[in-house]
């Protein structure tokens, strides 16, 4: 069978334990109200504050749901990037995660999602589990890619785009509900499961002082790309490659219609059906 | 006419209808085809044959394959990966377009893990570099940042478009069809659990015209005006992130950076000031009428038309106006 071929560890690290073991994965994103520029083919955007991204945050709040209804669990954070991503995996540690896994390296600049997920499979070698969950996208880079081929990669069932989860009562299965277009879609799902989280599943809660506090005190272990042996790991060699980033055209400033209310809303009628042919 | 190419095009559909984002995708194809003495065949996974394979040659398929087994009766990404890993093992294919719907994002990435091969998501522009390679044109950061990719490495290189980019009309053409049955695996426990829920509604992503609201709507409860226009003009109601988070409407409703991103013929901005995250999920639209009380309101440096007013006084001359030329 071709499917799962690929997959490094599948059936070596589920937990199957008494309590219930989430991964989550965080990444660090530009603030969305940043105004951005483009500097040597990278977007920058000076002054501004980096932030979870919000899909992920949707992630860490299901997570920490779920321990509110099930004490026993434990609740680890994922996450690759620079000494700077710290600052989002302490506020997701106060938000309610037990521990952290930070992903950090020079080699990991620059990785595409096929690789991304290659190198968040092989830390996940080292982290036992029932449950994934990652953001549906993350808003910098926008390919809705790497939660996917992460579970393809460990061999394991995937829901993305996800706006409910229901657990049976031994936490031994899940009804999910999914997002299409103009729809939505339900299964059960047995776990181990990875999920990718769309707003609408929940409402992501501020730290709070006690878990700022708390927070201070959590684990967050370094791996770095030797730590994780990725010399022997498949990385795809770059198979997207970036010609050119550029800001896109500003529109041109349009025309503010004057006149009574039932001269601008002829005027506009007759303007988008004779000059646009749009109705 | 050699072929030197080979274009897939996988198509979308729900209970029995075509996705019309398969038919930009298909057309999309062919154009890039068309450059580089190219063969595009429409890969539609169903029950059985069904669907109108014309209408598939007719935007641009040279040949349509049919892959048929009960079991893909409806998408399930397990089934559609295993049914068209099996097929890129026997058949070559150097490019693999999908539409970037939430399913095509998804099955993209499979295909990519299990085949190692690379993925653009939500192409909005394609083109053939001076070498005879695809290059594709995706937004980042929600369309605040365009980036040009191309590919390298083992094929086929795989890629999505976003709705609404492509659309070109049908034409008169000659193609083949072709029906094969479809070898899969046992039903999975989710084959069997799963239920669709997909409803007549017209997604924010797909309508030609988006009528959105925010704050300035003033309440729930006048969202009708917008539904009133949004049915007058075949189009679909949008949402500000302020209004979803007041639970005024659904978030799959919302429009910008942490909802989706639309790109209508018409978009209408109702009572939105056009935070930074709106405009960039917004501002890719083809006309923008901006209606607003504040003649300072962000909203109005991207829009094509604006109309300074209370948005509940205007919506309902508009509405009529409109009525009364589509003779409704």
């Amino acid at each position: 069978m071709q499917i799962g071929s690929r997959c490094d560890n599948i059936h070596v690290n589920y937990n199957f334990g008494v309590g219930m073991k989430i991964i989550v994965c965080v990444k660090q994103v530009l603030d969305t109200a940043a105004q951005i520029q483009i500097d040597n083919g990278s977007i920058v955007s000076p002054g501004s504050s980096r932030i979870i991204n919000p899909y992920d945050e949707f992630a860490i709040e299901e997570a920490v749901c779920i321990k509110e209804k099930k004490p026993d669990t434990e609740i680890t954070l994922l996450s690759l990037g620079p000494e700077g991503f710290k600052d989002s995996i302490k506020k997701a540690l106060a938000m309610g995660a037990d521990k952290a896994v930070h992903l950090m390296d020079d080699k990991f600049d620059g990785l595409d999602s096929y690789a991304l997920a290659r190198v968040l499979g092989r830390s996940i070698d080292k982290i036992p589990y029932d449950l994934i969950l990652c953001g549906r996208q993350a808003v910098d880079v926008d390919s809705a890619q790497t939660g996917p081929a992460l579970a393809t990669f460990l061999g394991i069932p995937f829901v993305t785009v996800v706006t409910g989860i229901d657990f049976s009562d031994n936490f031994k299965s899940a009804k999910i509900t999914r997002q299409v277009e103009g729809g939505s879609e339900v299964c059960v799902l047995p776990l181990p499961l990875l999920l990718t989280c769309q707003k609408g599943l929940n409402e992501p809660r501020l730290p709070s002082l006690k878990g700022i506090m708390a927070a201070k005190k959590k684990e967050v272990l370094t791996f770095s790309a030797s730590d994780l042996d990725i010399d022997t790991l498949d990385m795809g060699d770059n198979r997207v490659i970036e010609e050119n980033l550029w800001l896109p055209p500003e529109r041109k400033e349009g025309i503010i219609l004057q006149g009574t209310g039932d001269e601008i809303s002829g005027e506009l009628v007759r303007l988008l059906r004779e000059e646009h042919k749009i109705i | 006419m050699s072929v030197d190419c080979v274009l897939g095009v996988v198509i979308e559909h729900y209970h029995g209808e075509t996705k019309p984002v398969s038919l930009e995708v298909l057309s999309a194809a062919r154009k890039l085809a068309d450059q580089i003495s190219g063969k595009v065949i429409a890969l539609c996974l169903c029950q059985s044959a069904n669907l109108e394979a014309n209408l598939f040659i007719q935007h641009g398929a040279d040949k349509v394959l049919f892959l048929t087994h009960p079991d893909l009766q409806h998408y399930i990404h397990e089934n559609y990966a295993f049914a068209l890993l099996r097929l890129l093992e026997k058949s070559s294919f150097d490019y693999l377009l999908l539409p970037a719907t939430n399913n095509g994002k998804e099955l993209s990435a499979v295909l990519s893990a299990q085949l190692g091969v690379g993925v653009a998501t939500d192409c909005i522009a394609l083109s053939v570099n001076k070498e005879g390679y695809v290059e594709a044109v995706r937004p980042v950061s929600s369309g605040k940042a365009h980036s040009m990719v191309r590919f390298s490495g083992k094929k086929p290189h795989i890629l999505s478009l976003r709705p609404n980019i492509f659309r070109s009309p049908p034409f008169s053409r000659q193609g083949e069809t072709i029906e094969e049955k479809a070898h899969l695996p046992e039903l999975s426990q989710r084959v069997q659990d799963l239920v669709i829920q997909v409803g007549s509604q017209l997604d924010i992503t797909e309508a030609r015209i988006v009528v959105s609201g925010g704050l300035g709507m003033q309440g729930p409860e006048n969202f009708k005006l917008l539904e009133d226009l949004a049915e007058v003009l075949g189009g679909a109601v949008g949402a500000s992130r302020p209004v979803v988070d007041n639970r005024w409407r659904d978030y799959s409703n919302q429009v910008g950076q942490t909802g989706r991103t639309v790109s209508p013929d018409l978009y209408f901005a109702c009572g939105i000031s056009g935070a930074v995250q709106h405009l960039a999920g917004m501002s890719s639209s083809g006309c923008i009428v901006a209606i607003n009380s504040d003649p300072n309101a962000a909203i109005f440096s991207v829009a094509d038309y604006g109309i300074v007013g209370d948005v509940i006084q205007v919506l309902p001359s508009l509405t009529r106006e409109f009525k009364k030329i589509l003779a409704l």
